[in-house]
């Protein structure tokens, strides 16, 4: 039994979003198997399917660690793993954010012909970028036995380090998703400043090659949630600083999207 | 207890051309004043809805009317949710089933079977719901083991028919309907009639757009009226 009651009074709309944000959970039925047909859709027809996302992520951490582990004078040994670990974390950041621009204008067809949760379309874009990277992870196994990498239980930290951001990745994606609706010109700004982010995040380098310039590195959100992931990895200590810092920074991002998402998730249809 | 009432319900679309579109010249906007009003001035806004008050309850069939452009689309879509009023109110009790697209979200590259459960999710069945008529909605296709392969590899009209059967499945208590559908050959034609026929009879309110006079005549009870948006005539089908 399904009731619709719209109306443009404000008491309305809080409401309209806390169901769209609860009943678009919930729809993950919906929002799994679109995922996986995104993924599916991409590699169908071919021989190894999705496992092109893990070769293709091996040839990178392959060929950039081959050349920067000498450009560095980095001993491969540790450089390898901490390169591998900070790229897959990386990759997935970034397509997450990336492809939090296109979480409703990608959906356009669905927004306008069938009546779901907006968020359904979001969990969709959370989920594709977990399965691709499921497929990735397995790289580190042959990374971590060939270098004899011991990995301790803590390394289950690093679980928890994906859920935040793929949680963030979710709250991102209903913001930039609902910006880059109504502004069609964010999308290559967006991918313009996550491509400089690479650079400027300690990815292909190590933290301390920044000398007593850590600062660059400490105020830069990239790095903390990567640290998250990384550092229970590479058998670092826990970095508390890092999880204070991306724990509010889920916060305040957590706010802003609810303030933007009660305020235009009526606007979407209209803007897609 | 289906029901359907708006009272002065609008709805108008903002038209964007590039530059309004873009960031750069938001911010500017924002920031030079005298631009700012001469901008918004000129913004263009299309009242697709304009002021309807209306109210369906169990055993309305209403036949939409009105030329192309005169918003019987967009009231449909208002109807199943999509769009929201910008202005007055609407309430809409009874599960919903709207007929617009009827490929929506089909995956080419995806079997007929995996098609229907992934169509019967997006019309908001649980998939235990779908895995039971599945049986019924393959019959009722006729498409034998092409069931079995990916969809790009049929005809148009075998598409259709998939398509068809499975929006079809479930009776809902409110239908909305754009147009007659008609698909497949002549014996499939007829088949899916008998179907449409039996789902508007069992549903308890019906909301038929289209520009047939003699479906209006042979399905509806009353018919709306759109011209520009707005309600010009709304009056009883003589039978």
């Amino acid at each position: 039994m399904a009731a619709i009651a719209l109306s443009d009074r404000p008491p309305h709309t809080v409401g309209r979003a806390v169901r769209d944000l609860v009943d678009g959970a919930r729809a993950y039925h919906i929002w799994g198997r679109l995922g996986w047909q995104d993924v599916r859709q991409r590699y169908r027809r071919s021989l190894l399917g999705p496992f092109w996302i893990t070769i293709s992520a091996a040839a990178m951490i392959g060929g950039i660690g081959l050349v920067y582990s000498r450009l560095l004078r980095q001993q491969t040994d540790e450089y390898i793993p901490f390169l591998t670990v900070g790229l897959l974390g990386w990759f997935f950041i970034a397509a997450l954010i990336n492809d939090a621009c296109t979480a409703f204008v990608g959906a356009e067809q669905l927004i306008k012909q069938v009546k779901l949760p907006l968020t359904v379309h979001v969990w969709r874009v959370i989920w594709r970028n977990l399965i691709i990277l499921a497929h990735n992870v397995l790289i580190l196994v042959p990374v971590f036995l060939y270098y004899h990498w011991a990995v301790d239980a803590s390394a289950a930290l690093s679980i928890l380090g994906v859920l935040l951001i793929a949680l963030n990745g979710f709250l991102l994606g209903i913001a930039l998703g609902l910006v880059c609706a109504r502004f069609r010109d964010v999308p290559p700004i967006v991918a313009n400043l996550v491509q400089l982010a690479f650079f400027v995040t300690p990815v292909m380098f190590q933290t301390r090659a920044l000398g007593n310039q850590t600062w660059i590195a400490q105020v830069n959100p990239f790095f903390h949630f990567l640290e998250l992931v990384r550092a229970p990895l590479l058998g670092s200590e826990l970095p508390v600083g890092s999880w204070i810092y991306a724990l509010a920074a889920t916060l305040v991002c957590g706010l802003i999207t609810i303030g933007l998402f009660i305020r235009y998730r009526s606007r979407i249809a209209y803007w897609v | 207890m289906a029901y359907i009432r708006a009272e002065r319900l609008s709805v108008e679309f903002p038209i964007w051309n590039p530059s309004r579109r873009s960031l750069k010249n938001a911010v500017l906007r924002a920031t030079t004043g005298g631009r700012l009003a001469r901008e918004s001035a000129t913004r263009v806004v299309i009242q697709a809805l304009c002021d309807l008050s209306f109210e369906f309850s169990r055993g309305d069939r209403i036949g939409l009317v009105g030329h192309n452009g005169s918003g019987k689309t967009t009231l449909l879509r208002v109807l199943t949710g999509i769009y929201e009023p910008v202005r007055g109110r609407l309430d809409v009790t009874g599960r919903v089933s709207s007929l617009l697209d009827l490929s929506l979200g089909m995956d080419h590259e995806a079997t007929g079977y995996e098609n229907i459960v992934l169509r019967g999710v997006l019309m908001g069945l649980p998939p235990s719901a779908i895995e039971k008529r599945v049986d019924e909605i393959a019959e009722f296709s006729e498409l034998g083991d092409y069931l079995s392969m990916p969809i790009r590899t049929y005809s148009s009209g075998m598409l259709l028919r998939l398509a068809f059967a499975v929006s079809t499945t479930i009776a809902p208590e409110i239908l909305l309907l754009d147009e007659w559908l008609s698909v497949g050959d002549a014996d499939f034609r007829e088949k899916a009639e008998r179907r449409l026929v039996e789902m508007i009879e069992s549903s308890a309110i019906v909301v038929l757009a289209s520009h047939d006079v003699s479906l209006i005549r042979r399905f509806c009870s009353r018919t709306l009226k759109l011209e520009h948006g707005r309600i010009i005539s709304e009056e009883p089908v003589a039978s």
